[in-house]
């Protein structure tokens, strides 16, 4: 009785924002399905006869499941993800420990390292192609000096991806090294005490200690950036452009060409339901798989 | 007091999350679908349009009464926006009763805006169009026919670029075409004697090795591998992507494959051009700038950049040819939009704005672009500009215009012709694997009607 009354109370203060949703997600969301049926070609007027008369059932979807570039440039994605993931982790773990130390001016440390969250990706991307010029860039030079003649970055076919990859994970640490910090600061002060009191050393102490109480702070950092990979888009059009030869095409990339120059609507919608239904599963085997390895304290 | 400061940064972080998250799952589909709301109020009126899509543009004039239209264009942004609204006002003098809305949007919003305006049915009464989109607008009927035009005014090779099976859809709004621009220095210090427009490919190569000789770094010609650069030389030795009704392709022809060798032996096997990775992320106008090219094939809008950046003497002559001569030029179309209901005044201030001697004057004097139009005395005041001291090559040039290949899937043709091409060029497809491979795919993905 109590709950009724308090949604009745509630809906004229949700109505402005619902309408939105509805106007601008939910409806959207349907009417993309239905584009995704037929060969819309995004030019005619958008209506339900245009609809009916270029509907052509799931051929979008199989001609997609079919073709080689879907398997291409999802293998591509997948790429990326091996690569970024653990890389990602890894380092915006090490930033994370790094910025936990109790140390003097370590606020302006914490700042420092959110700055290329924040900076734009077009930004991002053109300075990294610029740091990876094969004559020109500083990469390339400081690998010079310790003898090693750098490789071509992003217009070579086996560097591409990696390079791409490399500006990412620079722009990322900060981000999810915020959430791990965060995970860092909550874990409690007393199992480091009591564990040194038994003779535990650092590394026993990161461990069976840190490691096993941050996992939830992790799992959402691996649930986050594996959303994020699959959507991998703005580094890659303006580092590569796809190329060298396609070999850094992702599927955001071919959902726009297809949508916006090949003027295949119903393809492109085709191809977004398939990416969202590849992601929504990767999240739920997720969410079963993270009872074996994430524990919550409680 | 640190702990404070942790905790802003993780709400704005958090903040970051939620709407990361959000965009998460309804990014994709939600981006496609802005043109959607329309749907409904659409949906509820048959939408049958009679067949009066055809303008007669000469019958324009007599249209009485206030009209206001909309124009929207991409081609006046970033620097002639001014230019523009001036060419306006002269045109509202002559025509009171045209009162035009323009609307300049920057490049790189323009199309996905104005296709969801299309879709959704808002769009401008007329608008500018690249070549890539005019051929996918004017086939999928959104553009209305533009009839009994006064002709005698454009470039006729411009105006017929704007053709689908003999009608014409769009005006060329500005002109810029191609031309061999070319160090003297370097020629000079190679001993090869300057390029003219009586030389073939040949001649060009053999003057190419000369420069490529003087240094490791220094090459003799920088030409991109693309679609566009290709169908050009293709028509130098007298070939072509599509037989002569365009209900076939013809990409591996014999003549297309001289074309294409002559553009990758230059790279894989005689190096006189860099690869890829030679370049190194480079710009081909940067190489050329810093007096390490010998040639480039490039448009005319290069003149401003390299009259500023070149420290060398510079000139310019018709580009080389193969069998035969063929040149590029990019034209800009500016339609009607079909569903408009002041079809007549849109015409008449496209046709104006594209052809009138009062707006090509305007457009030279700005230093804009060229207008495409066939009087070359409004050009005069062009050819006193140098450098280049060989200003008259442009206007030569346009005695051997090639039209693109308009199909209704243009972009993807061109976008699997260059990507097979690139193959080429690094090396990983011979030339004819290359042709051969473009002739399958494109037969296989594209319907020629």
């Amino acid at each position: 009785m109590k709950k009724k009354k308090s949604v009745v109370q509630a809906a004229p203060f949700m109505l402005p924002s619902m309408l939105g949703m509805v106007v601008f997600s939910f409806l959207p969301i349907v009417i993309s399905i239905v584009i995704s049926l037929t060969n819309w070609n995004g030019l005619d007027k958008l209506n339900g006869e245009t609809l009916k008369n270029c509907m052509v059932g799931s051929e979008n979807y199989s001609r997609i499941l079919q073709s080689e570039e879907f398997w291409n440039v999802l293998w591509h994605t997948v790429y990326y993800i091996i690569l970024y993931i653990p890389l990602v982790l890894v380092m915006s773990l090490l930033v994370a420990t790094v910025l936990n130390r109790a140390m003097r001016g370590i606020t302006v440390f914490r700042v420092l390292y959110y700055i290329p969250v924040l900076t734009s990706w077009v930004a991002a991307s053109l300075i990294w192609k610029w740091v990876l010029s094969p004559q020109y860039g500083v990469v390339n030079q400081l690998l010079g000096y310790i003898g090693i003649t750098g490789p071509n970055w992003l217009t070579d076919k086996v560097w591409a991806m990696p390079a791409v990859v490399l500006a990412s994970v620079w722009k990322d640490m900060g981000f999810y090294g915020l959430f791990l910090l965060s995970g860092l600061k909550a874990i409690d002060v007393g199992y480091y005490e009591a564990s040194r009191v038994d003779g535990a050393g650092k590394m026993r102490q990161f461990f069976s200690i840190t490691l096993p109480l941050l996992t939830p702070s992790l799992f959402f950092c691996v649930i986050m950036a594996l959303i994020n990979a699959f959507q991998l888009f703005p580094q890659v059009q303006i580092m590569t452009e796809g190329g060298p030869n396609g070999a850094t095409q992702v599927m955001v990339e071919r959902i726009y060409t297809y949508g916006f120059k090949y003027f295949k609507m119903g393809y492109a919608a085709a191809y977004s339901w398939i990416l969202f239904v590849i992601i929504f599963a990767l999240t739920l085997i997720q969410m079963k798989l993270q009872k074996r390895w994430v524990h919550y304290e409680s | 007091m640190k702990k404070r400061a942790l905790s802003v940064v993780l709400t704005a972080a958090l903040a970051a999350t939620v709407l990361a998250g959000c965009g998460g799952k309804t990014d994709a589909p939600a981006q496609e679908q802005a043109a959607s709301k329309q749907e409904p109020q659409e949906s509820a009126q048959p939408e049958q349009e009679p067949s009066g899509e055809s303008i007669d543009i000469s019958a324009a004039e007599e249209g009485a009464g206030e009209v206001a239209i909309t124009y929207a264009n991409f081609n006046a942004s970033g620097g002639n926006e001014e230019t523009l609204q001036k060419m306006y006002e002269a045109f509202h003098a002559a025509n009171p009763n045209i009162t035009v809305n323009i609307e300049t949007i920057g490049y790189d919003d323009y199309f996905t805006q104005m296709q969801t305006r299309v879709a959704g049915g808002t769009a401008p009464d007329c608008y500018e169009l690249n070549i890539e989109n005019f051929a996918a607008y004017a086939n999928k009927g959104v553009l209305a026919e533009l009839t009994g035009i006064d002709v005698s005014g454009y470039n006729a090779t411009a105006l017929s670029a704007f053709q689908v099976n003999g009608s014409q859809y769009g005006v060329p709004g500005n002109f810029s075409n191609v031309v061999l621009i070319y160090n003297k220095d370097l020629f000079d210090q190679a001993g090869a004697s300057y390029p003219d427009d009586s030389w073939t490919w040949d001649d060009a190569m053999a003057a190419c090795e000369k420069i490529s000789a003087l240094g490791d770094d220094i090459y003799g010609i920088y030409q991109p591998i693309t679609f566009n650069e290709f169908f050009k030389v293709a028509a130098q030795y007298g070939g072509s992507v599509l037989n002569e009704d365009r209900t076939a392709f013809t990409i591996n022809s014999p003549e297309n494959l001289q074309a294409a060798q002559m553009m990758i032996d230059k790279i894989v096997v005689t190096n006189v051009q860099p690869t890829e990775s030679q370049m190194g992320g480079m710009g081909d106008w940067d190489l050329f700038e810093s007096g390490r090219l010998g040639m480039i094939p490039t448009g005319i809008w290069a003149f401003g950049a390299f009259t500023d950046a070149c420290d060398f003497n510079w000139d310019i002559c018709v580009e080389p040819g193969g069998t035969k001569k063929a040149t590029h030029f990019f034209s800009n179309a500016l339609v009607v939009n079909k569903d408009s209901d002041k079809k007549e005044a849109a015409a008449a201030w496209i046709n104006w704005l594209a052809s009138s001697d009062e707006a090509a004057k305007m457009r030279i004097e700005a230093g804009w672009d060229l207008p495409a139009i066939s009087d070359n005395s409004v050009l005069s005041g062009y050819l006193e500009i140098t450098p280049p001291d060989n200003r008259q090559a442009v206007f030569d040039s346009l005695n051997y215009l090639a039209a693109a290949p308009i199909i209704e899937e243009y972009s993807l043709m061109a976008d699997i012709i260059t990507d097979k091409l690139s193959l080429a060029a690094a090396g990983e497809l011979t030339a004819e694997e290359a042709l051969n491979q473009a002739q399958d795919e494109c037969s296989a993905q594209i319907k020629l009607q």
